[in-house]
C-alpha cells in the first residue's frame, strides 16, 4: 500500500500487500525461524478462535444468548457438514474438520480487514495443510482397510478394456489433490485482494470527478470477497469431508 | 520476440481460462435456477450443492490467473 507518487507509475502497489515482514529474527539450526507478520496473524487468528468459543459457551445457558447461539450454529454447521458426508464412522474427525474451518475462516476474514495480512493469501500455508490432510486421510485409509485400499482406484463395472486407463487417471486426480485443493484457496484469496487493490488504485488515479465508479464497485466487490471467504473455508472443509469418506468407506 | 514480450503475451492468453469459468458458473446457476423454479420445495436443501458448484468452478479459471501470475513474476 505504499504509495510511490513519483512519476507516472500506479498509485498502488497491489503486490505489496502480500510481503512477509520480519517481526522478531529468529535463527533455529541454521533455519530462519524468525517471528514473521504471517505468523502473527495466525496466532491472532488462533487467540480470536480461542477466546469466542471458550468465552462464548462458558456461561452454559439452556436458553442460548447471542454469543453461545453464534458458537452452537458453527459447531452444527460443521456437524451437519460431516454427519451428511462421511456418516457416523466420521464423527471421531469432527475436532480436526472443526479446527480447520475456523482456522481458514478467520484467517480469510481477518485478511479482508485494512492494513492486514491475509495469511491463506501464500501458496506455502495453504499447500501445508493440504498436503498434511491428504496424507493423514491416505494413512487412515491404508491402516483402516489396508491393501485393500488400493480398490479406491479401480471403479467396479467398467469394461475390461478401460481398466488400466481408468485406473491410471484415477491415480493421476487422486495425486493432484492436494494441489487443487491448496491452488484453489490460495487463488481465490489472491485474486480477490488483487483486485480490490487494482480497483483501489483506478479511484485514486481517477480523482474526485471519475473516482466514485470504481469505489461503488469495491464497495459491492468487499461484500462479494466476505462471501467467497466464507465460501473458501466451506469448500475446504467439505472436501477434506469428501475425501475423508473416500477413506472410511472404500466402495466405488 | 523478445522473451519479456513473449512473457506478457503468454500471461493474457491464459486470462482465456477464466471464460470457461464464466461459462460454468452461468451453467450452475441457471440450472439451479431451472431446478428450483419446476420444484421450489426442494430447492433450499440443494443450496449448499449450488454454493459448492460456484467454488469448484470459480477456482478452475483462477488457475489460469495462477500461470498468469507464474508467467508475470517467476518465470
Amino acid at each position: 500500500m505504499a504509495a510511490a507518487e513519483s512519476g507516472t507509475g500506479f498509485p498502488v502497489d497491489p503486490m505489496h500487500q502480500y510481503e512477509i515482514v520480519r517481526m522478531l529474527p529468529i535463527e533455529l539450526f541454521g533455519f530462519d525461524a524468525s517471528f514473521t507478520n504471517a505468523s502473527m496473524w495466525m496466532v491472532a487468528a488462533v487467540t480470536a478462535i480461542s477466546v469466542f468459543m471458550i468465552f462464548s459457551v462458558s456461561s452454559r445457558a439452556l436458553v442460548p444468548g447471542r454469543w453461545q447461539s453464534l458458537a452452537e450454529l458453527s459447531y452444527e454447521f460443521v456437524a451437519n457438514m460431516l454427519r451428511q458426508n462421511t456418516g457416523n464412522e466420521g464423527q471421531p474427525f469432527f475436532p480436526f474438520i472443526f479446527s480447520l474451518f475456523m482456522f481458514i475462516l478467520f484467517a480469510n476474514m481477518f485478511g479482508l480487514l485494512p492494513y492486514s495480512f491475509t495469511v491463506t493469501s501464500h501458496i506455502i500455508v495453504t499447500f501445508a495443510m493440504a498436503l498434511f490432510v491428504i496424507a493423514g486421510i491416505t494413512l487412515l485409509g491404508l491402516f483402516k482397510h489396508g491393501l485393500g485400499w488400493f480398490r479406491l482406484f479401480v471403479p467396479s463395472g467398467v469394461p475390461i478394456v478401460l481398466l488400466p486407463l481408468i485406473t491410471v487417471i484415477e491415480m493421476i486426480s487422486y495425486l493432484t489433490r492436494p494441489l487443487s485443493l491448496s491452488v484453489r484457496l490460495f487463488a481465490n484469496m489472491l485474486a480477490g485482494h488483487t483486485m480490490l487493490k487494482v480497483f483501489a488504485g483506478f479511484a485514486i488515479m481517477l480523482g474526485a470527478i471519475g473516482g466514485w465508479a470504481p469505489f461503488a464497485f469495491m464497495v459491492a466487490f468487499t461484500g462479494l470477497e466476505v462471501l467467497v471467504a466464507f465460501l473458501q473455508a466451506y469448500v475446504f472443509a467439505i472436501l477434506t469431508c469428501i475425501y475423508l469418506n473416500d477413506a472410511l468407506h472404500v466402495h466405488h | 520476440m523478445e522473451a519479456e514480450a513473449a512473457k506478457y503475451i503468454g500471461a493474457g492468453i491464459a486470462c482465456i481460462a477464466l471464460a470457461g469459468a464464466g461459462l460454468g458458473i452461468g451453467n450452475i446457476f441457471g440450472n439451479y435456477l431451472a431446478g428450483a423454479l419446476r420444484n421450489p420445495a426442494a430447492a433450499q436443501g440443494q443450496f449448499p450443492n449450488l454454493l459448492l458448484g460456484f467454488a469448484l468452478a470459480e477456482a478452475t479459471g483462477l488457475f489460469g490467473l495462477v500461470v498468469a501470475m507464474m508467467l508475470l513474476f517467476v518465470v
